[in-house]
C-alpha cells in the first residue's frame, strides 16, 4: 500500500508544531522520532506499562495506543515541559528525586505525567488513590514504596504552594 | 510492533462515517478510543486497510436521561467520563462497581462503551452489564436502524451482531424498577487484569422484602457474557436467605463451561463464579433492602 500522509498541527508543551506523517506512526514514535523529544519513553507498546504516558489535552493517556494523525489540533504535553526555569525540577520532580522514587528512571516519565494529571485533580490523595492512579505504571526497580512516598510528599508541597 | 499500512479518514459526521464503512465494508474498522483495536494492530493481529476515525464526532458522545424509561448512553463516551457522572452511576450503579475493573486509568480516560461493546471481549465487563441490565443496542447503517437486546448482541468470541456496514451508536439501559440493587465484582491475578471470572447481579424486591426478579450475567467464563439468570429462579417469591442464594451459586457453577487460562485451571474459574454469585446476589438483595 502506498504510504498515506497527514499534514498535522500539534502543541506540545506549548510549542506548535507542523508536520507531514503517516497515518502508521504511533504518537510516541512521532514525538521520538519527528519532534526529538525521546523524554517519552517507549516500553510495552500495547498499552500495558505505561511508560509513554503523555498528557493529552490535560488527561494521561497512552501515547502508544494513539495515532500521531489523531492529535492534529489538540495540545499534548510530556516529561519536558514538567521542569521550570533552568531546570529547576517541579514539586512532583523534587519529591522523586529526594524519596529515591526512581532507580533505573525508564518508567519515570510515564509515572511523572500519570500523577501530573492525577495530583490536579486530586489535590489530597490518600495512599490508596496514589496506588490506583499508579496502577497503569509498571517499575521493575523500586518496588513502588518510594514512588508512593514521594506522591504523598510532592501533594502537600503542591497543596502548601497553592496556599 | 508498529500496525500495517493503512488509509486513515476523520470522519466529519455520523452519515460520512457509516457511508465511508457501506464502501470499504469489512477491510474497514471504526477508530474510537482505540484501546483495544491499537494494539492488536501493533501485534498485527487486526491489519485494516482503512480507520474510520470517529472522535470528532461528539453527538455520539453523552448520557441522556430525558427518556423516563431508559438511560442512554453514547458509544463514544468515554469510561472516563461515566465514572465522574454521579447521576448516572446512581442511575446504573453496577457501573459504580465495574469501571475501577477495566484496565487502568490512562486507558480509561481513552476507552469507550461502544468499542467495548463491539469488541466484545468476553473478559470484560460491560457486556456482561449489558446482558444484566437487559441494556437495548441501537445499531446503525447508512439506510436503516435497529434496535438489538444485549441478549442477541453477543454472538460469540470477539463476535457481534454488527453488519460490516453498521455502527453500535447507542446503549438504552432501562432504568432501574424500585428496590432494586445490584452489585458486581471480579477477580483477577493483578489490579487492571482480565477477570478470571466476574459476576453482575440484579435483584428486585416487592414491599414486603420477596424478591420478584433476578439478573445474574457473568464475564470470563465463555466465548460470550454468560446470563445465568435462570439460576435465580427460586429465589422468586422468598426472602432471599443465605441457603437459598448458596444453591443458586451452586447452580450457576453448573451452567459454566469456563476454558480455563494461564492464569486459572476451568475449575479454579467455577470455583470463583461460584463464590461471586454468592457474594453479589447477597450484596444486591441487601442494597434492594435499602429502598423497602
Amino acid at each position: 500500500m502506498a504510504s498515506d500522509r497527514h499534514d498535522i498541527e500539534v502543541s506540545v508543551n506549548g510549542t506548535t508544531y507542523r508536520r507531514d506523517t503517516d497515518s502508521r506512526t504511533l504518537l510516541s514514535d512521532f514525538l521520538r522520532h519527528e519532534l526529538r523529544l525521546a523524554g517519552t519513553h517507549v516500553g510495552c507498546e500495547h498499552g500495558v506499562c505505561g511508560a509513554c504516558t503523555i498528557l493529552l489535552d490535560g488527561v494521561a493517556v497512552r501515547s502508544c495506543l494513539m495515532l500521531a494523525v489523531q492529535a492534529n489540533g489538540h495540545e499534548l504535553s510530556t516529561i519536558e515541559g514538567l521542569a521550570g526555569k533552568g531546570n529547576a525540577l517541579n514539586p512532583i520532580q523534587q519529591a522523586m528525586h529526594e524519596h529515591h522514587g526512581l532507580q533505573c528512571g525508564y518508567c519515570t516519565p510515564g509515572i511523572l505525567m500519570t500523577m501530573t494529571a492525577f495530583l490536579k485533580e486530586n489535590p489530597s490523595p490518600s495512599e490508596d488513590d496514589v496506588r490506583e492512579a499508579l496502577s497503569g505504571n509498571i517499575c521493575r526497580c523500586t518496588g513502588y514504596q518510594n514512588i508512593v512516598d514521594a506522591m504523598m510528599a510532592a501533594a502537600e508541597a503542591l497543596r502548601t504552594a497553592a496556599s | 510492533m508498529k500496525p500495517a499500512p493503512f488509509k486513515y479518514v476523520a470522519a466529519s459526521s455520523l452519515d460520512h462515517a457509516l457511508s465511508l464503512k457501506s464502501e470499504y465494508g469489512d477491510d474497514a474498522r471504526f477508530l474510537a478510543g482505540g484501546q483495544s483495536l491499537i494494539p492488536t494492530m501493533n501485534f498485527r493481529l487486526a491489519r485494516p486497510s482503512v480507520l474510520i476515525d470517529i472522535n470528532g464526532l461528539k453527538d455520539l458522545a453523552g448520557v441522556d436521561r430525558s427518556d423516563t424509561a431508559y438511560i442512554r448512553v453514547g458509544a463514544l463516551t468515554r469510561y472516563r467520563d461515566l465514572e465522574r457522572d454521579g447521576d448516572f452511576l446512581r442511575c446504573c450503579p453496577l457501573f459504580a462497581d465495574a469501571l475501577p475493573h477495566i484496565a487502568h486509568p490512562q486507558i480509561r480516560n481513552r476507552g469507550t462503551i461502544g468499542g467495548n461493546l463491539s469488541h466484545a471481549d468476553p473478559a470484560s465487563e460491560l457486556p456482561a452489564l449489558a446482558v444484566a441490565m437487559r441494556a437495548r443496542m441501537r445499531i446503525k447503517s447508512s439506510t436503516r436502524q435497529r434496535d438489538v437486546p444485549a441478549s442477541e448482541f453477543f454472538m460469540g468470541l470477539l463476535t457481534t451482531d454488527i453488519g460490516s456496514d453498521e455502527m453500535l451508536v447507542e446503549i438504552a439501559y432501562p432504568a432501574m424498577a424500585p428496590r432494586t440493587g445490584t452489585c458486581f465484582q471480579e477477580v483477577a491475578r493483578r489490579r487492571g487484569d482480565f477477570a478470571l471470572a466476574g459476576v453482575a447481579a440484579v435483584v428486585t424486591l416487592d414491599e414486603v422484602r420477596r424478591c420478584t426478579e433476578i439478573r445474574l450475567a457473568l464475564c470470563g467464563v465463555g466465548e460470550t457474557p454468560v446470563d445465568a439468570s435462570a439460576a435465580g429462579a427460586h429465589l422468586i417469591g422468598t426472602d432471599c436467605n443465605d441457603e437459598a442464594i448458596g444453591a443458586v451459586a451452586a447452580e450457576v457453577q453448573d451452567m459454566i463451561y469456563p476454558s480455563g487460562n494461564v492464569h486459572a485451571t476451568p475449575d479454579y474459574q467455577r470455583h470463583i463464579a461460584g463464590v461471586l454469585a454468592r457474594r453479589t446476589l447477597s450484596a444486591a438483595f441487601q442494597r434492594a433492602g435499602h429502598g423497602v
